[in-house]
């Protein structure tokens, strides 16, 4: 028996897994928007601006989920400051959780920034700061491509943050940061397909977007397979609610039937529903099929 | 300085009176739940089941039992291991979690905002939520107890010394005694933890055992959650990466399609 079946569940539930889905999502819209800002066209601007938009609400979004779940969440500012000493720094490069906070908070300042120069690339916005952040302007270029990197660190970090931890499937692999990443990125695109036609998003964006998309649930399902593998003999864990989720709900829904969608004229909407939905499951069945397992039922077993 | 402190605890002397869970609620004024109303687990003497937020010790009773006359109870006193490379402080994005001036572990209930990451950091399942402070909480070897020269609760009130208290290196000398009579006499006995070549660095609070560690509830070979960084990390990075790549392919495919399509749209 695998020593992480002597753990106990630290209860990461109804704030977490939304969190997750949310964090992953907005990093992920993020990342694609900063490099179409890098390497696109004028025509796939609104593309750029949803992801944008995206970002930020979805970084205000995740910061407000990860406060809620905490047991004193009046105190979230002890993960960024030294509440002994303050106003030194709090930071551990070794505790994804420590530096996870940073990420998030770096993260929404750049969307913050990015959002700002779209608003004023639509006219809504008239300052000088706006103005000079706005469309292909080199400090909005610079802003993306940090923020950029920030959000894919958002999307990954929290499959590491599970890695870094004793309980079981989390700290039983490595592949859990890759996998909430590549789920990050293509469900990012997926939202960015749904939003994108309402913001004057071209056919071609679109099509870009549709096209990553399938690349990406391909490497989503060659990861989820090495994550299994990984898993060893704690792979029968999933002979459960969870290991059904994961197949019919994760692989069948969220990857499989997206892609035969995708291969379809006109099936990239339907896709991009079914990938957001897969993208949720995948975070669901990661977290409460661990959570599940109690150290005191464990250690029960054991003794006989 | 003073020495590093701990606890060596017995178990073939215990005898599951659970003094040491009554002295530990007792001192540290921990609460009862559901307002004393626990539910019984109704198939074993122990109730408590297992340490949390509220229950800093837990006597273990572990019923080896084939058939209605042979058997035995093993029991033990369980309680934090204050690793020496301890896991939840490693992790604890607060800086909540401390090593105190006797090397034990101490989490500051004023510091922690209950995020929770030292219960799934762990390796034993000993830390849990104070549902009355909202923090994170286990024992803290009555920290309060050693800083004006007193014994800590639970080994204090032991009435059979399972819980033994002293220095590290008093206790590991008399494990070894332990062990050794034991042996003499022709029982199998080990010591869990004694050992600072061994996982952790070794544990504060250590155990002499009979049977396997799992049988106690204890896993084979602790470790730190921080073995997982560097992989994980590695395989985030290279996976991004791989996206990157596949986000320009398609980018730079879309370009070559437009300037297919206007050369050969100018040549027609």
């Amino acid at each position: 028996m695998s020593d992480t079946f002597f753990t106990a569940s630290p209860h990461w539930t109804w704030f977490i897994i939304p969190y997750f889905f949310i964090g992953g999502l907005a990093g992920g819209a993020y990342f694609l928007a900063a490099l179409v800002e890098w390497f696109g066209r004028p025509e796939d601007r609104p593309v750029v601006r949803t992801g944008y938009s995206v970002a930020f609400w979805g970084a205000i979004v995740s910061g407000l989920l990860l406060t809620l779940d905490l047991g004193r969440p009046l105190r979230f500012w002890h993960m960024l400051f030294q509440s002994e000493r303050f106003p030194h720094l709090m930071f551990k490069s070794w505790s994804p959780i420590s530096f996870g906070a940073w990420a998030i908070l770096l993260f929404g300042a750049c969307a913050a920034l990015s959002m700002l120069g779209a608003r004023a690339e639509e006219g809504r916005s008239q300052g000088a700061l706006a103005k000079a952040l706005s469309g292909g302007t080199v400090l909005g270029k610079l802003v993306a491509g940090v923020g950029g990197l920030f959000g894919f660190f958002v999307a990954g970090y929290t499959g590491v943050l599970l890695a870094v931890t004793n309980r079981p499937i989390w700290a039983d692999s490595p592949w859990l940061g890759a996998l909430f990443l590549v789920s990050g990125a293509s469900t990012g695109a997926a939202l960015l397909t749904l939003l994108g036609p309402g913001r004057g998003a071209s056919e071609r964006s679109l099509k870009w977007l549709a096209s990553f998309d399938s690349r990406a649930l391909v490497f989503e399902l060659v990861i989820l397979i090495a994550f299994m593998v990984s898993l060893g003999s704690v792979a029968r864990v999933w002979l459960s609610v969870w290991g059904v989720l994961l197949l019919l709900g994760v692989v069948g829904v969220g990857i499989l039937w997206p892609l035969r969608l995708h291969a379809k004229p006109a099936g990239a909407v339907n896709a991009a529903l079914l990938v957001l939905v897969g993208g949720f499951l995948l975070r669901a069945v990661t977290i409460l099929a661990s959570s599940g397992i109690e150290f005191h039922r464990v250690a029960e077993g054991a003794m006989r | 300085m003073p020495e590093a402190m701990g606890f060596f605890t017995d178990t073939t002397v215990c005898i599951g009176c659970k003094a040491c869970e009554v002295a530990c609620k007792n001192w540290n004024e921990l609460p009862s739940e559901d307002g004393g109303l626990r539910e019984l687990s109704g198939d074993s003497y122990d109730n408590t089941r297992r340490l949390d937020g509220i229950h800093w010790r837990h006597v273990r009773f572990i019923e080896q039992f084939h058939g209605a006359y042979e058997g035995r109870w093993l029991m033990m006193s369980d309680v934090c291991k204050h690793c020496v490379q301890a896991p939840c402080l490693e992790v604890c994005p607060t800086g909540a979690i401390i090593r105190t001036e006797f090397d034990t572990v101490v989490i500051q209930s004023d510091v922690c905002n209950g995020c929770r990451d030292c219960i799934a950091a762990c390796p034993f399942g000993v830390i849990d939520i104070n549902h009355v402070s909202g923090t994170a909480q286990k024992c803290t070897l009555c920290y309060d107890r050693l800083q004006v020269g007193l014994e800590p609760a639970c080994s204090k009130a032991c009435p059979t010394d399972s819980i033994q208290f002293g220095t590290i290196a008093e206790l590991r000398a008399r494990g070894q005694k332990r062990v050794e009579q034991l042996k003499s006499q022709g029982v199998d006995a080990y010591l869990y933890g004694a050992d600072p070549g061994g996982p952790l660095g070794g544990l504060n609070s250590f155990y002499l055992l009979v049977d396997k560690p799992g049988v106690y509830g204890l896993p084979e070979s602790p470790r730190l959650p921080t073995r997982n960084l560097k992989p994980a990390g590695a395989l985030s990075a290279a996976s991004a990466a791989v996206l990157g790549l596949l986000a320009l392919v398609g980018l730079r495919k879309q370009r070559m399609d437009d300037m297919a399509g206007t050369t050969s749209g100018g040549t027609a």
